[in-house]
């Protein structure tokens, strides 16, 4: 019998990591992260999880603690948000240099200044080059199903990665939607029990872990990471197929979900709850004899650019929606790393919801016609600004 | 007394440490006084980059290095593991983990300072061990917070105007101490078996301990090399650096000398004091005879 909760964001992103059965958990709070760690802590009072929680004095500190406990051989876990992100950045160079397989939920909101607790992607953006696999969800339902999936991808043995699952801060942190939780034997099941086969701290078997790496070996250990992340595509595909088939929920093809594409000429592209206004757009205007079509990039890093020039092959017109921006470029992230393998067709980018600033079925439309009438190449559009 | 110290070398030789390096005393004699099963995590710093140049290392036990500022934070999490592995999957059954940090003055008493009373306060069973050579050495002798009143470094020159470094000493083992933590003490590279005394107490106490150990550096405080140890003495025998532990809040000094010998001994020895005039040792002097008598020594 299916077990149904209607829970916001963050509750299923603590039922995910109690369903891992995570050993050690180290997280600060923070808006809209924090009802996640609470829940967690929660869960740990009452005995429902049997994991150590560290109750760290930063952020700084609880990517540290994953660090160590990851190292030693625990299953780790963290969840967090933009300034407190921000503030993890360093530790995130680290974590994806030394392929700890962590996992972190990151509650997707605007950096100051001005401070602002709204949602935007600019801090999980603002990580792009840390080495970490992002992956980024559209509701409460793939929150759930994405972390269950992030341990197994961080710790394939031939990944060895850590994991970021966004959810958008407020939209999906703190709107409630029927989830199901699927049964805690059938999801350890699937991840398995972690155990790490060639670093870790026990003192059986003495290792270093984080030597000085000198201009003779550092590029090596970079290089390393990207072969890692080449790998991580077929493995996100290939553990998104398993999961599909023992969970019976599938996401596209784990990397992206394209949503009536082969019909449209006119495509949007953008990433997380963005993408469920965007379907109802769809669905309207084909109510209405008008074809248009959505790619949802599920995987940002490793971004699967084969599979979004396959994907897009038929379209003329491209809508490249960023919920950040490079400023001194005058374009948002998904645009920069997409167009240049759209050369042929007209790909135009908008910067939309910046700090929570709300996006409308009515904005999408205004980006449609833009994009068919009166775009130019290449072009940049704010959507929704003051001026 | 030297035939009671185990044999065993879990701090390699072959390291890259200048000659007369003290820090890699304070973890060769760390080692062997908290044996085998341990698990270090080290600040970045001197010890870390002398001893482990990728594919080489000096040690026979597990170590980590992530960061500067974390290792508190770190031994944290390696600790809240080896715990949680105890109990859900029966490792290390019967047997007990010593997980131990090692950062330097600017690690711990500066940027680390969070972490470190993040991890004291969280009561995380570990030794943390700060090796103090007073001054950030690796980066090439810029002052820290617990470069000691008058002493020149390269942010802290002495000048026309300005004598040194113009602030006290932070006084880390008090800061300590204030979290209520179960053991807390000062030690010196030249006191060897006091600080190994002080580190299997450390290690056997539950919950956190911390150890602050003077460690005189060659190139910073600038005196020969041969001069290390010889340093470290005369800093305990002239009361600037005073020995004790504070055991469940008992202070107890564990060296006293029996004569105190004057502050201008052990300050002539070092090019970083060089520029003192009389009336400047005199006043050190001052200070460190208050200090004396406020500790008992």
């Amino acid at each position: 019998m299916q077990n149904v909760k209607v829970i916001t964001g963050t509750s299923a992103a603590a039922e995910a990591a109690k369903l891992a059965d995570v050993d050690v958990i180290a997280a600060y709070p923070i808006t809209p992260q924090t009802t996640s760690v609470e829940k967690l802590a929660e869960f740990v009072a009452n005995g429902e999880l049997n994991a150590e929680y560290i109750k760290v004095e930063s952020e700084h500190s609880a990517i540290s603690a994953c660090v160590g406990a990851s190292a030693t051989g625990a299953r780790t876990f963290t969840a967090t948000s933009s300034q407190g992100l921000a503030l993890m950045h360093e530790i995130l160079f680290a974590a994806a240099g030394m392929r700890m397989p962590i996992v972190m939920m990151n509650a997707n909101r605007a950096l100051s200044a001005p401070i602002n607790i709204w949602n935007d992607q600019q801090d999980s953006i603002s990580q792009r080059d840390t080495g970490w696999i992002q992956l980024y969800a559209e509701n409460n339902q793939e929150t759930l199903d994405l972390i269950i999936q992030a341990f197994k991808i961080a710790e394939n043995e031939n990944v060895l990665l850590p994991v970021m699952v966004n959810l958008d801060g407020f939209i999906l942190t703190h709107t409630v939607e029927p989830v199901e939780i699927p049964e805690k034997e059938k999801v350890l099941n699937f991840v398995g029990q972690y155990e790490p086969k060639h670093a870790y701290l026990r003192p059986e078997k003495p290792m270093t872990q984080g030597a000085l790496g000198d201009p003779e070996w550092y590029m090596e250990t970079r290089y390393d990471v990207q072969k890692a992340q080449d790998v991580a595509l077929n493995v996100i595909k290939d553990i998104h197929d398993k999961f599909a088939e023992k969970f019976g929920r599938a996401y596209g093809n784990g990397l992206i979900e394209s949503y009536n594409i082969e019909n449209a000429e006119t495509v949007l592209i953008t990433m997380g709850s963005l993408c469920g206004t965007i379907k109802d757009v769809i669905d309207e205007l084909k109510a209405e004899g008008k074809e248009y079509g959505l790619l949802k990039i599920i995987s940002y890093r490793p971004l699967p650019t084969e599979e979004i020039k396959e994907a897009l092959k038929g379209a003329k017109n491209v809508a490249i929606l960023d919920k950040d921006i490079s400023l001194g470029l005058d374009k948002g992230a998904l645009f920069t790393d997409i167009a240049p393998f759209l050369k042929d067709k007209k790909t135009v980018n908008y910067i939309v919801g910046l700090g929570g600033r709300d996006i409308r079925k009515a904005n999408i439309k205004e980006i449609i016609e833009h994009t068919e009438n009166e775009a130019k190449d290449t072009e940049t559009k704010w959507i929704g600004l003051k001026e | 007394m030297a035939r009671q110290f185990p044999r065993e070398e879990l701090f390699a030789p072959g390291h890259r440490g200048c000659a007369g390096c003290g820090a890699a005393i304070v973890a060769r004699l760390t080692l062997k006084a908290a044996g085998k099963n341990t698990i270090v995590a080290n600040a970045t710093g001197c010890l870390e980059v002398m001893t482990t140049p990728y594919p080489e290392t000096a040690w026979r036990v597990p170590w980590m290095h992530v960061a500067f500022e974390n290792a508190a934070a770190v031994a944290s999490g390696i600790e809240a593991a080896v715990k949680s592995l105890k109990r859900k999957r029966g490792l290390y059954e019967g047997e007990k983990v010593n997980v131990i940090a090692f950062g330097g003055d600017g690690g711990t008493a500066d940027i680390g300072f969070q972490a470190l009373s993040g991890a004291m306060e969280r009561g995380h069973d570990m030794v943390y061990i700060m090796y103090d050579n007073e001054a950030y050495m690796n980066t090439g002798v810029q002052r820290s917070g617990s470069t000691p009143y008058m002493a020149s470094t390269t942010t802290s020159p002495a000048g026309s105007v300005i004598r040194g470094e113009n602030r006290p000493k932070k006084n880390m083992p008090m800061i300590m101490a204030a979290h209520g933590i179960p053991y807390v003490a000062t030690a010196s590279i030249s006191y060897p078996e006091d600080f190994m005394n002080k580190v299997k107490k450390a290690c056997e106490i539950d919950g956190p301990a911390f150890i602050q150990i003077l460690q005189p550096c060659t190139t910073g405080w600038g005196y020969p090399a041969a001069k290390t140890v010889e340093l470290g003495r005369l800093a305990v025998k002239a009361g600037i650096w005073p020995l004790y532990e504070i055991e469940n809040g008992e202070y107890r000094v564990t060296y006293k000398p029996s004569k105190r010998i004057s502050i201008e001994e052990y300050l002539k020895t070092q090019k970083r004091y060089r520029h003192l005039t009389e009336e400047d040792i005199e006043e050190m002097q001052n200070l460190i005879n208050h200090k004396c008598q406020e500790m008992g020594i």
